[in-house]
């Protein structure tokens, strides 16, 4: 809050002005604080704060209410022109419109180092985002370091000891998060995007055929033998110890059927169980046996809307991630999706890893998780979004200019009131919380031609 | 042979596929093509030396017209010292014997600055224990010194070597430049410096500093101190004063690179009326002034004596030859709207064609330059508008669509041309665009020889609308690199994305190395990934 400012010196003698805000008194009005605990879907994330004179109060049910009241008083901080600190008096009452406000990030298409990622989340703190996605792992490289099954990294990371999460990262990055009140959800990917998976963990993947010789390639995990199923209920096992959180994200999406229809094994699989040609109930099959393998983790589960689109059955508390296509599509979508009573989760609109010259910032501000045709009992089924930052193009180099402030627009719209779109508006408030984020460290890239009167010194 | 860990598709090598790797590469020669930009001819082998940081040299020939105390070559045999061995790489027990680069200078420029003539040509030999590096000029040792830079690799346990190799090499164009510009933003004077270190590292020879335009004038006038108290975003904390000028300046000279400062007028001079009162003309609604104000009033003389006094400062302490008038986006509706500048119009004869008031302007400030000895570079703009084009020396190509039917129009016209349209790189996406600004090919036009020599150079464009510090150095590097290629080296060699992807993207993980903030050009990773926010 108070930036560069050095120690006053000795400020016992001083007699406190008169005018002065000494003390910011927090207190917890539930017997539970969950202080111990880890930030849930279902946390109470709500305060009031009252900034009078001599001392100003922060209340709130809960350690997370309290947390995001903190980061609230420190924005109603300004300097006056002769540098001084102040505040004016001020009465809010806060909560969040949507409970999951989430941020995406890609540690598989590139390495992200764990500096990085913790700054981000702080980042996310100071803009009430609460969850981070981590897409830990994918294609192109598995840096997640499993302890039941080492190979995993040894062979699927870009470098075995260099490009990896150890446990000790895994629980870092955990216990930064809590402490800001942000819930941690892995994503493990399957039965596509998988390819790194397959360097260490032989016989997981589908042998693709050319004709009836295996072509040497690999597809999706294989969805016909036990030991798939074995190895999913060992490593979600794994998982669920590692990851406090009550969700996992078990990926779906992007399933490519090519390779299971040209292996032989698998066409038998098929004729056995009746399934025909559609390599639908396929998928359906495989993923309906993980959810099973998770659900006896005591996890629940988002899946990405592939899978609902592919008409897997599904339990009642699935989240569905709704992501792809046009406003239409997705709003068409999340009508579909919520009509058929599941959670819902919006990223379409918030895809940064998209980008443009401009204000694209605008576009992302507008969109609304709840502008759908349906009825209100839908719109109450969706929980909230995520801006994703999908790693093909971004590592640690251009991560943060590319997230921020773009990702305060997305925090803006599933924080606060629905009737808050003025954009003129929001775009000096944005101004001045992207100058906020600079001052205090963070490479936010800049909305327009403009200056802070802090710029960023970090190159 | 080895097997760099760090290339974009690179696996961390399995022990038991050393040996057969081995052997496969002997034949695939490597290390020069980790030269970026590529040298104009080059023949490597696989046979290489080992280095040894304790015991490597530079040194000057006995030939050399440039010995120890040249400021240039000294500073840049300690800076290239610590690319060469990173601080970070493993310090190993290393009994490689001693290795001397000799560097041999043609002529003494050591204490002048780098100019449009300057000769970049050297030439490089590296034998076991010895390496020879002769060039003519200090700027051409600079340049070689860079290549012999990126000969120098790290095996698997992290000894370095260095392969044999030949090397004759030199610039395709001689004016191979980047714009930064410092008005939309401003940008402190560490990532000015850094840009020019990276630039050096890409061999780019011209820094394009935009300095003031509408938004702000950081540029702090001991003539008129008022435009930059006035006219830029902070008066103390967002100007850059004579020293930093200064500093800037001299940590270019080091690195051979030039800097061109840009004064564009008459448009683009919103922030100069802040300071400057009646500079800039009053817009009118009917008959009287509006409060507002458009471009520079070309109908006062007290707008030239002003501006003979501000270049003449600017030359003063501005070294190099040229310097940029800009004259680019005018809008003539405030001047049409001024009654008294349509009475100017009047007096002159130029009726109602607007662009004819324009020319006489440029042309005003171009004879103010060239009164003190400067080449005047401007906007494609000023070419476009006016007929008489005598005044003109050197055209700057900016606008997007048929660019090379605007540089034949200027070679036939037999004005020099810098190329810039093909490559804003202001414009962020779609990310793996590289390709983009590989594939300009600047002299396919219809013209002559002579003609086509009139294309002097190109330049990177890196606007600041929506670029500062947070974020320049990831939009402007490795892509840029990909125009510094096309601007040095041979186009034949040089014409397929396919081959140059993969060296480019070990070049990126190069600059990682040297602490330079490069994004990514696709999926991967580098060996020592960067470690900032």
């Amino acid at each position: 809050m108070f930036g560069s400012a050095k120690k006053q010196g000795p400020t016992k003698n001083r007699r406190a002005d008169l005018s002065e805000l000494t003390e910011l008194q927090v207190w917890i009005t539930s017997p539970d604080s969950e202080c111990d605990g880890y930030p849930a879907l279902t946390s109470d994330e709500s305060y009031e704060l009252s900034v009078d004179q001599p001392v100003a109060v922060l209340k709130a049910p809960k350690v997370w209410g309290a947390l995001h009241g903190l980061e609230t008083f420190s924005q109603l901080l300004y300097e006056d022109e002769f540098g001084a600190k102040n505040i004016n008096s001020t009465m809010i009452s806060d909560f969040p419109r949507f409970p999951h406000r989430g941020i995406l990030l890609d540690s598989s298409r590139h390495f992200l180092p764990i500096k990085v990622i913790l700054a981000n989340l702080e980042t996310m703190a100071w803009n009430k985002f609460n969850v981070f996605h981590w897409h830990i792992v994918d294609d192109q490289s598995f840096p997640y370091l499993s302890r039941t099954f080492p190979q995993l990294s040894q062979q699927g990371a870009y470098h075995p000891y260099t490009h990896v999460y150890t446990p000790a990262d895994v629980k870092m990055v955990i216990e930064f998060a809590r402490l800001r009140g942000i819930r941690v959800v892995p994503e493990f990917d399957t039965p596509g995007h998988t390819q790194s998976w397959g360097k260490g963990q032989k016989d997981l993947l589908t042998p693709c055929y050319t004709g009836s010789k295996p072509s040497g390639t690999f597809g999706p995990v294989n969805p016909i033998l036990n030991t798939t199923y074995d190895f999913m209920t060992q490593f979600f096992k794994e998982i669920s110890t590692v990851f406090p959180d009550g969700y996992v994200h078990l990926g779906g999406d992007e399933v490519d059927f090519t390779c299971w229809k040209s292996n032989p094994d698998i066409q038998k699989f098929m004729e056995q169980q009746g399934f025909g040609q559609d390599y639908k109930k396929l998928e359906s099959f495989y993923i309906q046996k993980l959810l099973d393998i998770v659900t006896t983790t005591k996890k629940g589960y988002t899946i990405w809307q592939e899978v609902f689109d592919n008409g897997v059955k599904l339990k009642p508390d699935t989240i569905i991630h709704v992501w792809k296509g046009n406003k239409q599509q997705y709003q068409n979508e999340m009508a579909n999706v919520t009509s058929s009573g599941y959670n819902t989760l919006l990223s379409t609109p918030w895809y940064l890893n998209r980008i443009s010259y401009g204000q694209d910032w605008q576009g992302v501000y507008r969109a609304d998780p709840q502008d759908f045709e349906g009825t209100e009992d839908q719109k109450k089924l969706v929980i909230g979004g995520e801006a994703c930052l999908w790693g093909e193009y971004v590592d640690a180099t251009n991560l943060t200019p590319r997230l921020w402030p773009r990702a305060s627009a997305v925090a803006e719209r599933l924080w606060s009131s629905k009737d808050v779109t003025d954009i003129d508006d929001a775009f000096n408030r944005l101004s001045v919380h992207r100058c906020r984020m600079v001052a205090r460290g963070i490479p936010a890239e800049p909305l327009f031609s403009s200056f802070c009167p802090r710029e960023y010194k970090g190159i | 042979m080895f097997i760099p860990a760090y290339s974009h598709s690179g696996r961390h090598v399995r022990p038991n596929y050393n040996v057969l790797l081995l052997i496969i590469l002997q034949f695939v020669p490597r290390t020069v093509e980790g030269v970026w930009p590529l040298p104009q001819t080059f023949t490597s082998s696989t046979e290489r030396y080992p280095l040894n940081p304790q015991a490597f040299y530079f040194g000057y020939g006995s030939q050399s017209a440039v010995r120890e105390g040249c400021s240039v070559l000294d500073a840049a045999f300690t800076r290239y010292f610590s690319l060469i061995f990173p601080a970070n790489g493993i310090l190993r027990f290393n009994q490689a014997g001693p290795f001397t680069v000799e560097v041999s200078v043609g002529h003494d420029d050591c204490e002048g600055y780098p100019g449009e003539d300057s000769s970049e040509k050297y030439s490089l030999s590296v034998s076991a224990g010895h390496a020879s590096l002769k060039a003519e000029t200090v700027w051409g040792a600079l340049r070689g010194l860079e290549t012999f830079s990126q000969l120098v690799y790290q095996d698997d346990s992290g000894s370095y070597f260095v392969n044999k190799t030949e090397i004759e090499d030199f610039p395709r164009f001689q004016f191979r430049g980047i714009l930064l510009d410092t008005s939309r933003h401003y940008l402190p004077v560490q990532a000015i410096l850094k840009t020019l270190d990276a630039m050096a590292y890409s061999k780019f020879n011209v820094f394009h500093w935009h300095i003031v335009d509408d938004p702000s004038f950081p540029y702090q006038s001991w003539t008129f101190p008022d435009l930059s108290s006035k006219g830029a975003f902070h008066p103390v904390t967002h100007i850059y004063t004579q020293s930093d000028v200064r500093r800037v300046i001299s940590h270019a000279r080091m690195r051979g690179i030039r800097v061109l400062p840009e004064f564009d007028s008459p448009g683009h001079t919103a922030s100069w009326g802040k300071g400057q009162s009646n500079l800039l003309t009053p817009c009118y609604k009917g008959s009287t002034p509006t409060g507002t104000f458009g471009p520079v009033n070309p109908a006062l003389p007290s707008t030239y004596h002003f501006m003979m006094k501000l270049f003449k400062e600017v030359s003063s302490v501005f070294p190099d030859s040229y310097i940029h008038l800009g004259g680019d986006e005018v809008n003539f509706s405030c001047w049409k709207s001024n009654p008294d500048v349509r009475a100017f119009m009047h007096k002159m004869g130029f009726g109602v064609d607007f662009t004819k008031l324009e020319a006489f302007y440029m042309e005003s400030i171009v004879n103010i330059t060239s009164a003190l000895n400067k080449t005047s570079i401007v906007w494609q703009d000023v070419f476009d508008y006016h007929e008489r084009r005598r005044f003109l020396s050197v055209v700057e190509v900016w606008k997007a669509g048929c660019y090379l039917c605007e540089v034949r129009k200027v070679a036939k016209a037999g004005l020099r041309i810098i190329l810039a349209a093909p490559w804003y790189l202001d414009q962020p996406g779609p990310t793996h665009n590289w390709a983009r600004y590989y594939t300009v090919w600047p002299l396919a036009f219809k013209g002559t020889e002579e003609q086509k020599k009139l294309v002097i150079g190109g330049e990177v464009c890196m606007w600041g609308e929506y670029v500062d510090a947070t974020n320049l150095s990831p939009r402007l590097w490795p892509r840029a690199s990909a125009a510094a290629e096309r601007l040095w080296s041979d186009e034949k060699q040089t014409s397929s994305v396919e081959k140059a992807s993969p060296r480019l993207m070990d070049f990126r993980c190069k600059l990682l190395r040297r602490g330079i903030q490069a994004e990514p050009l696709d999926v991967g990773h580098c060996q020592h990934e960067y470690q900032g926010i």
